[in-house]
């Protein structure tokens, strides 16, 4: 067994943007939970396509036609293998954020009426926060949250509770806070909902990229995660539904190649998954996407996620060396994804990224999209440091000395 | 030394110049800043059309907090009306450090705030 500092995927190289030295030094790239960078391999896949095989999907008879609808059937082949889901029930979206839309646009608005509630975390993105904020209002439906332990985590006699009441229609739960760091139980959460006759839908957008996802076993009605997290490009979403829910639902954007047949007062909506691709999809993202996973697949998310989980222990260790330093959510590696929010006595988190930053180390700082969290937390902001496959114990070592180094600069 | 975080900038941080509460005042306003959600507000005290005194109150990084301290000084007795007149190159220019595009809203907070309350206009500064 290597040591933390010496372990390694040993897979920087394949990542081209580490070949910049910013300031003569390495890139120190510790805001993955942002967005991922990408390996060759996937600019290669994306660039080789739209060099060689661009045409639009779907509507051609022609060679060149028939290989972009081949490209981008593969792509969705694997992406749903990649996280055990069937191709028909696979939408690519733009965003994990358009996936939500879509559920709550689509099967929102058919199932949630008024006295109705929707049950979601304190520790949710907006994205999965202000779709819900928005239907409940619309539906004079009740909004209401699982809380926050001082741990960073939720209570399922919480969550008992409030499916007891017998009115939640959904629970929609991030399944890795982007803040916190929390992994939370996904199965054991939609057993409970499903028991209690409600629906889940899970943000696995800051999950897929890191650990092993299997859609079909968590058993959660509706997963979305998005592309650029996890190793692909920006532009491509997923959202895996349950086929019997996907087929009652409306589409919930209309236009073309999402319908069956047209006539001036009527419509037939395609089959799945088209029905929720209106217009031109992101093709040469998604073909990205499966070289993405293709990508990860190989490398394997068991392997990444013991990497990812020995680096942040390695990273929770060393923070507290800091003085003044603290950090929010679970305090055990095994019981938190790789990431790292925190602050430090004196530094406002801004300050904390920008001082980072002198060191050549990117962190994030702010609110993460999770503005009534932090006011739970106690604070207005944290920073932030987040990893992918690339990055090692040295990347580490680097923000440390970087924070030292800030302090410093602020006579403390 | 630093080149954003000079001593005198850090100064202001530590111990910002006319911060706290002011009552009974005349004018106020409250703003956020987008980027981290940090809050900022002023009250102010007008006596014949002049800013007589002010405070601000709020949280904010290094940055924020520095420029709404050194603007105080600054807008201590001014009228009213320079005030809407005030721009974005006049704080940067008193703050004297080189401020990124991402930390511009950072220094220009406080007198989105402080036009705010005087003049109703609480666009940023440009």
């Amino acid at each position: 067994m290597p040591s933390v500092a010496e372990r390694t995927l040993g897979v920087r190289a394949d990542f081209p943007i580490f070949r910049r030295r910013p300031g003569g030094r390495e890139l120190v790239y510790l805001d993955s939970g942002a967005t991922s960078q990408k390996p060759q391999v996937v600019i290669d896949a994306q660039a080789e396509h739209l060099r060689s095989h661009n045409a639009n999907v779907h509507r051609g008879v022609y060679a060149l036609a028939q290989e972009a609808d081949a490209a981008y059937d593969e792509a969705r082949r694997r992406v749903a293998a990649f996280v055990g889901a069937a191709p028909r029930t696979t939408i690519f979206c733009k965003n994990v954020t358009e996936a939500i839309n879509l559920v709550a646009y689509s099967w929102g608005r058919a199932n949630v009426g008024a006295g109705d509630a929707v049950l979601i975390t304190q520790m949710e993105h907006h994205a999965n926060l202000i779709p819900w904020q928005m239907l409940c209002r619309e539906r004079a439906a009740e909004l209401r949250y699982l809380e926050v332990d001082e741990h960073g985590e939720l209570s399922l006699a919480q969550l008992d509770a409030e499916l007891a009441r017998g009115d939640v229609k959904l629970v929609a739960f991030a399944h890795v806070s982007n803040v916190l760091g929390t992994i939370n139980p996904v199965a054991e959460i939609a057993a409970r909902a499903r028991a209690a006759g409600a629906t889940t839908l899970v943000d696995g957008a800051q999950a897929v990229p890191q650990m092993p996802v299997d859609v079909a076993a968590l058993g959660a009605d509706f997963y979305g995660w998005t592309g650029h997290k996890a190793l692909g490009p920006t532009g491509v979403g997923v959202l895996h539904g349950r086929a019997e829910l996907l087929e009652a639902m409306e589409p919930f954007l209309t236009g073309g190649d999402m319908i069956a047949s047209v006539d001036f007062h009527s419509v037939t909506w395609n089959e799945l998954p088209y029905k929720f691709e209106a217009g031109t999809p992101p093709i040469a993202e998604a073909v990205g996407l499966g070289a993405a996973v293709e990508y990860l697949d190989t490398l394997g998310m068991e392997r990444v996620r013991a990497h990812e989980r020995a680096l942040t222990a390695y990273m929770l260790e060393r923070l507290v060396e800091v003085p003044g330093l603290r950090v929010v959510g679970p305090p055990d590696a095994e019981r938190r994804g790789a990431l790292a929010s925190f602050t430090i006595d004196g530094i406002h988190p801004h300050d904390v990224a920008e001082l980072a930053d002198r060191g050549g180390v990117c962190i994030r700082a702010g609110h993460h999209c999770a503005q009534p969290l932090m006011r739970c937390l106690g604070v207005g902001a944290t920073a932030r440091a987040s990893l992918g496959v690339y990055n090692d114990a040295a990347d580490i070592d680097a923000l440390i000395d970087a924070l030292q180094a800030g302090r410093e600069i602020f006579g403390l | 030394m630093d080149d954003l975080y000079r001593d005198y900038i850090l100064d202001h941080y530590k111990r910002p110049h006319n911060f706290g509460e002011l009552d009974p005042h005349d004018l106020e306003a409250l703003e956020h800043n987008p980027l981290c959600g940090d809050e900022l507000g002023v009250h102010i005290r007008v006596k014949d059309g002049r800013i007589e005194d002010l405070r601000f109150h709020g949280h904010g990084c290094a940055i924020s907090q520095a420029s709404a301290s050194i603007a105080s000084e600054e807008l201590k007795g001014m009228e009213l009306s320079e005030v809407g007149r005030l721009d974005a190159d006049w704080m940067i220019e008193l703050l004297g450090i080189p401020v990124s595009a991402t930390r511009r809203k950072c220094a220009l907070l406080n007198l989105k705030v402080v036009r705010g309350a005087v003049t109703g206009d609480n666009a940023w500064p440009t």
